[in-house]
């Protein structure tokens, strides 16, 4: 019982609090508000703890129950103890230079650029699958992609000076229209699932139930 | 006698001549430099001082809407800023009339209003302005008491307090209405019809089911929406007793999730079923979180791949991937900008708003539909304003009505 109506009142308390600070610009609020958001920041810290003990204790479980991937999870305890052992044995190990910033810069930065611009290419065969001409709107979408694409490079503007106002016409009424309509209804489906929260309406967060 | 006045003529002749000797001399050589200046000091205190021009109208008042300790000081430009001699202007304040004036801020000469913030509540300050330039200050007159004072309502936010209640009422309305039985029409949405599709096929081709809640924090209310969607999924999951796999971006969300999948197992009766490392915690970065994830979907071959919540650049590189090993997918986002993606590689895709309709969908309980018919209420009475709007400024640009008439809805806080 306690353990589902603590949470609950906690989460009234917090989100009628919040709400109104919004409406009182009172220093008085002011001060508790960012209290409270200085709580949030010391939680955060904590919960890294957390997510460190989680990610120990899958990969520690996979290789002790020789999982068949187990290769993988030795590397990521590797390169998790490593990291670690740099940045807390090392003295000013956020210098350039230094062991911790060596590894930083040239093992995961460059990982994570490979990473990324795989985008690339997964933007081209995504592109390609949606722009088949198989029904009446992806033949507009592909006709539309084709005018964007060429009114946003010079060579779109040499064929014909409409292309680039035609662009611009795309992105600024029926595409902007839409996002706007988009992104009315997710203002408001916000503040309806923030307000089922608070009132305890909707409870799947705790896991469902009453 | 003759030889006399012959004598006393040349005697004059010489005196005159020595004189003119002596003036034309005097006359050729430097004067004393005292002298000089002398003169000088006396030419300019003759001729009119180019000193600056003061700034002029300063006012300074309490600001409005504020936390208190904030005094907004504005003026009128030194009518010298037009010849380009002002170069700043230095505002100081004061707790007395006379004396104690102290710098409080310096802004360059183009603007005219500087907030002063700092001070004690409910107590008199003076204020003057000065144009500068270099050492030279020209004081505007000294102007006050003016005092600070902390407000307790925002009047700037007053549109969105009358939406705010108006909105409150209309879900209250309608899930007073749910409990009491009324019938509420949800229209249908393809992309959560097809859950129960989906975790069927993975259960019999024997593969896991992945569900990936973006990369916000907890305090992202599409992450809430994405784990209320995930105690739904869990439930059938247990149901048919197949694996979810949830790879998390952020411990705080990990720690939600673990506790939700095994309230989902408790209450459908499987307990024992829950496996506390299916619910994980991968990476906060970005994408050594998409490494992760997608090495899992390349290993694992998940039947089903459900995205939920918020994305970023991460979402095409995942849904590309998941498209790759033969996954269904759904997804959900209100990241206007990632829907074309999800849109092109996924099979179903819940658009904006349909993601935090989701669990009420989903659940099918009545007080969360009446939840959700509140927000379409709210959501047609939105749609009126806009039209209205829309005539209300037509008319006004073209003279009809007031052009500013409905300036007080704009105004924020």
């Amino acid at each position: 019982m306690m353990r589902r109506q603590i949470p609950l009142a906690l989460c009234f308390i917090f989100g009628v609090f919040m709400t109104i600070q919004y409406f009182i610009p009172h220093h008085t609020i002011a001060d508790m508000q960012e209290r409270v958001l200085m709580w949030l920041q010391t939680l955060l810290a904590f919960a890294f703890l957390l997510g460190t003990v989680s990610l120990i204790k899958l990969h520690y479980h996979k290789i002790r129950n020789r999982a068949d991937d187990r290769g993988y999870s030795f590397v990521a305890l590797t390169g998790l103890v490593t990291m670690m052992a740099l940045g807390f044995f090392h003295p000013q190990h956020n210098l350039p230079g230094s062991p911790f910033s060596l590894m930083f810069l040239n093992v995961q930065v460059p990982i994570e650029a490979t990473m990324f611009s795989l985008l690339a290419f997964y933007i081209a065969s995504a592109a390609f699958r949606a722009f088949r001409a198989r029904t009446l709107e992806a033949t507009l979408l592909l006709v539309a992609a084709c005018i964007v694409m060429l009114g946003r490079v010079p060579i779109g503007d040499m064929i014909h000076e409409g292309i680039p106002q035609a662009t611009r016409w795309i992105l600024e009424v029926p595409n902007l229209a839409s996002k706007r309509g988009v992104m009315i209804g997710v203002g408001l489906g916000m503040m309806a699932t923030s307000l089922k929260i608070i009132l305890g309406i909707e409870r799947a967060w705790m896991g469902g139930g009453d | 006698m003759v030889a006399d006045k012959g004598r006393m003529s040349a005697k004059r002749f010489g005196t005159g001549l020595v004189t003119l000797l002596t003036l034309t001399a005097l006359s050729l050589c430097p004067a004393p430099a005292a002298a000089t200046d002398g003169a000088l000091a006396e030419a300019d205190s003759l001729a009119p001082v180019p000193s600056l021009a003061p700034p002029v109208n300063v006012r300074a008042v309490d600001t409005d809407n504020d936390r208190g300790s904030q005094i907004d000081v504005s003026w009128e430009a030194s009518a010298d800023v037009e010849f380009g001699r002002v170069e700043f202007y230095r505002i100081l304040r004061s707790s007395h009339p006379d004396t104690g004036f102290a710098a409080v801020g310096r802004v360059g000469f183009t603007q005219t209003s500087y907030v002063d913030a700092g001070m004690e509540d409910e107590t008199d300050y003076y204020y003057r302005v000065a144009a500068g330039a270099g050492e030279e200050l020209s004081y505007s007159p000294t102007i006050g008491p003016v005092v600070s004072r902390p407000h307790w309502f925002n009047m700037g936010r007053l549109n969105c307090l009358v939406a705010v209640i108006i909105f409150v009422l209309a879900i209250i309305i309608f899930v007073t209405w749910a409990k009491g039985g009324r019938d509420l029409f949800i229209r249908r949405l393809p992309g959560l019809d097809e859950v129960d599709n989906a975790v069927g096929r993975a259960t019999e081709m024997g593969k896991p089911i992945l569900y990936i809640t973006g990369l916000s924090g907890i305090s992202d209310v599409a992450t809430i929406a994405a784990i209320n969607i995930l105690g739904e999924v869990a439930k059938k999951t247990a149901e048919y007793n197949t694996r979810l796999i949830v790879p998390c971006a952020d411990p705080i969300v990990m720690a939600v999730e673990q506790e939700v999948v095994k309230e989902a197992y408790a209450e459908m009766g499987r307990p024992d079923a829950y496996n506390d490392d299916d619910v994980f915690y991968l990476t906060r970065s970005q994408f050594a979180y998409v490494a992760g994830v997608n090495g899992i979907m390349v290993r694992q071959r998940p039947a089903t791949i459900l995205y939920m919540g918020m994305f970023y650049a991460e979402s095409l590189v995942l849904a590309e991937t998941g498209s790759s090993v033969g996954a269904i997918q759904i997804a959900g986002t209100d990241a206007v900008t990632q829907l074309p993606f999800f849109i092109t590689s996924c099979d179903y895709t819940l658009i904006g708003e349909e993601l935090y309709a989701a669990s009420a969908y989903l659940s099918r309980e009545p007080i969360l539909l009446g939840g959700l018919k509140g927000v379409d209420a709210f959501k047609f009475m939105v749609g009126v304003l806009l039209i209205l709007g829309v005539i209300a400024a037509t008319l006004a640009s073209s003279g009809v009505i007031e052009a500013n008439f409905m300036a007080p809805l704009y105004a924020t806080g």
